[in-house]
Parts: structure tokens; C-alpha cells; sequence
């Protein structure tokens, strides 16, 4: 008899990492996440700012107009890496038929679409200046503008369906099929002759830029990055209070 | 096999499948997603012959000019292989300048000279302070001379 009690309290101490994926317990962690990562967001992004806009030098090309970078890589960088991170989750759906993915899933699109947006409308501005043109068609600039139409694709398939199972499905292949413009967009500049200059930062080579500058990007990057957490958490929990509601007044009538 | 092991299995398989796809794909418009032609590939015939097309390069040092009638300009485009005439009317970008990076939409007119209906300028992915710059520039300096003695 005592044999069988130690085991169900090893059982019982051995962490379960699943529980997170039930939306009731998941509901109170994101509860506790989102002003953390909502506080840290606000001070890094004004950090960067004030590292973008007030410390860092002039540039030797481009004068003060190369500020806007701060605002630009690292929003840009977010599209995709959202992008992915919402495909990962479509696929996991898929995969373990788990609704919190396709929760997580469709919560990161619109800020996904949010950021490629940025990207696109600074990336304009950025080149009337320096390059003498609000918009080329060259290969970066227009993958960049799919991924934009992925993200519309992704919502609206959702939204188009009205079985919330199939909607959560079809659209995870959408996000799945989509993924493959990311490194289209990211080895764009590197594969073909294109206007959009190439990477400055990159992890196989030394940044190619002065080190403030770096700092105020990466500070800033970060800041994207708690800000996402924030609002995708917010966005989840959102949906499960909804998708509960539904369910309980069904369970009522 | 569990279910979501079969799942995942016929997900990857799509995924890779769709890659292949997409390498197939890129590989063959590889001619057609260029943005500019070189005047290497413009020699070489590799341009189309009419209709406007996007010549690229550094503009040479010394070969920026203006023409007497004080509208057009006149410069030449090189990918330090072969060097092209362009001629143009118009606004240069504020980061035009000789050594650096060009764009140049238009057609080939007579006499192998690039008319030019639009200029763009291609900036490198290099940000530093000038001080930093007119540094590097010294040293680089110092070290040809070095090298021509």
C-alpha cells in the first residue's frame, strides 16, 4: 500500500508541462505575464527611442534621415518572425488538434499584419529620401507586400468560416503554405540584384554598423518583442473568454 | 502510429515538398527577378533589346556631368568591368554621388547611350558616424599609397 502512495506523490510533484495548454489554466498565467511584459515593452521601446532619436551619431551617408531605422529593422524583423511563430502554432494545431494553438495562432496575426505595415509605410518614407522613390517592385519589397496579403489571407479565411473548427484548420494551412515567403524575404537581398540594401546585422557576420546604433536596434527589438507577448496574451485570453461564453450558453439552453 | 504522429508525418512531407517547389520556382525566374541589369549583362546581350529596363552599378568618379543646356545630366555607370554611358533629365536623389551606388530606369537609345527616365539611388548597409568614416577612409588611403610606393 505505501508502495503505491509514494508513486502517485512522485506523480503528482513530476511537472506537468501540458496543463498550459488547457485554456483554464493558461488563462491566470497570461493574466499574470501580460503587465510585465506590457511595462517592460513601454521602458525599452521609449529607451530605444531616446538611444534612436537623441544618442546615437549622425550617419556619414545618410545624415539624420537613417534614424528611422529604428523603427524599421526591427519592426521588420518582427513581421516574419511572427509570421513563423504563427505558422509554428497553425502546425501544431494541426498536429496535436489543440485549440490553445490555434488561440495563440490567430491571436499573433494581427499584430503580425500590424508590424509588416510599419515596415512597409517607414520603409516607404525611408526611401523617398535616400533612394529617390516612395516604392520599387524589386524582390524584397514586394515579398514583403505578400507577406502583408498572407496576414489579411490568414484573418479573413478565418473570419470567412463560420464552423470555428474548420476555420481553425483551413486557415492553419494557409499559415503553413505561407511560411515559405519568409526566407524568400529574408535571403531576398542576398539571391538577386535588388535597391533594398543588404543585411547590416546578421548572425554569421559583424554588424555593420556603429555600436550605439546596434544598441538602440537591438533595445528596440526587444521591446517589439515584450509588447508582442502583451498583446498576443491579451488577444488569447480574449478568445477563450468568448469561446467559453459561447459554450455556456449553450450549455444553457 | 498515433494519429498525430501520421498528422505531423503528412505535414512535413507537405512542407517539403512545397520547398522543393519553391527553390524550382525561384530557381527559374531567377532571370526575372532582378532588379537592375549590370553593364556587364547589358554587353553581353542579356538585357531586353527594346522596351525600358533598370541598368545598376557605382557611378564612376569623374564622369558626372551637366550639359550645356543645364537640364540633363550626364554620367556614366560601371560595375568596374565594363562601364555605361547614361543620360538623364530630371532630380537626382540626395545620396547621388560619384562611387556610389545607382539605379537608372530607361532604354537603350542610339549610339549605346542609356536614356535615363528615372534615377534611384542604392545605398550600402554601412551606418557609422562621419568621424568613423572620414577614419576609415584615411587609413584606406594611407594603405594604397603604401601600396603604389
Amino acid at each position: 500500500m505505501k508502495n503505491i502512495d509514494t508513486k502517485t506523490d512522485l506523480q503528482r510533484l513530476k511537472f506537468n508541462w501540458l496543463q498550459f495548454a488547457s485554456p483554464k489554466t493558461f488563462y491566470p498565467l497570461a493574466g499574470k505575464i501580460i503587465p510585465w511584459c506590457a511595462a517592460g515593452a513601454a521602458i525599452l521601446i521609449a529607451y530605444g527611442l531616446y538611444l534612436g532619436l537623441l544618442v546615437a551619431p549622425t550617419d556619414f551617408q545618410q545624415g539624420e534621415g537613417y534614424r528611422i531605422i529604428f523603427v524599421h529593422v526591427p519592426a521588420a524583423w518582427f513581421s516574419m518572425f511572427l509570421y513563423l511563430l504563427m505558422a509554428l502554432y497553425a502546425g501544431l494545431g494541426l498536429v496535436l488538434n489543440a485549440r490553445l494553438s490555434y488561440m495563440m495562432a490567430t491571436a499573433i496575426a494581427p499584430t503580425g499584419a500590424m508590424f509588416t505595415l510599419v515596415a512597409l509605410v517607414t520603409g516607404s518614407l525611408w526611401g523617398k529620401p535616400m533612394w529617390g522613390a516612395w516604392w520599387v517592385w524589386d524582390a524584397r519589397l514586394t515579398s514583403e507586400l505578400i507577406l502583408l496579403f498572407l496576414y489579411i489571407g490568414y484573418f479573413s479565411l478565418k473570419a470567412a468560416i463560420d464552423d470555428k473548427n474548420r476555420a481553425d484548420k483551413a486557415s492553419a494551412v494557409l499559415a503553413i503554405v505561407g511560411a515559405i515567403n519568409v526566407p524568400i524575404i529574408y535571403f531576398s537581398v542576398k539571391w538577386w540584384n535588388t535597391l533594398h540594401q543588404g543585411a547590416s546585422v546578421s548572425l554569421t557576420q559583424a554588424p555593420a554598423m556603429a555600436a550605439v546604433m546596434l544598441k538602440g536596434m537591438l533595445v528596440m527589438t526587444i521591446g517589439f518583442w515584450l509588447y508582442s507577448i502583451a498583446v498576443v496574451l491579451m488577444r488569447v485570453r480574449a478568445e477563450i473568454l468568448e469561446r467559453d461564453s459561447k459554450a455556456a450558453m449553450l450549455r444553457l439552453d | 502510429m498515433k494519429a498525430r504522429h501520421k498528422r505531423f508525418s503528412l505535414i512535413a512531407a507537405g512542407l517539403i515538398l512545397l520547398v522543393i517547389a519553391t527553390v524550382l520556382i525561384t530557381q527559374s525566374f531567377k532571370s526575372n527577378l532582378v532588379f537592375f541589369f549590370t553593364p556587364t549583362q547589358v554587353e553581353k546581350g542579356q538585357a531586353p533589346k527594346t522596351g525600358s529596363f533598370r541598368i545598376g552599378g557605382l557611378v564612376e568618379n569623374g564622369s558626372l556631368k551637366r550639359l550645356p543646356d543645364g537640364l540633363r545630366v550626364q554620367f556614366r555607370v560601371t560595375d568596374t568591368a565594363k562601364t555605361m554611358q547614361v543620360i538623364y533629365k530630371g532630380i537626382l536623389p540626395d545620396l547621388f554621388k560619384e562611387g556610389k551606388g545607382v539605379v537608372a530606369e530607361g532604354k537603350l537609345g542610339a549610339a549605346g547611350i542609356f536614356e535615363a527616365d528615372q534615377v534611384l539611388a542604392k545605398h550600402d548597409e554601412n551606418y557609422m558616424p562621419p568621424e568613423a568614416a572620414a577614419a576609415l577612409k584615411a587609413a584606406s588611403d594611407a594603405k594604397m599609397k603604401a601600396g603604389t610606393m
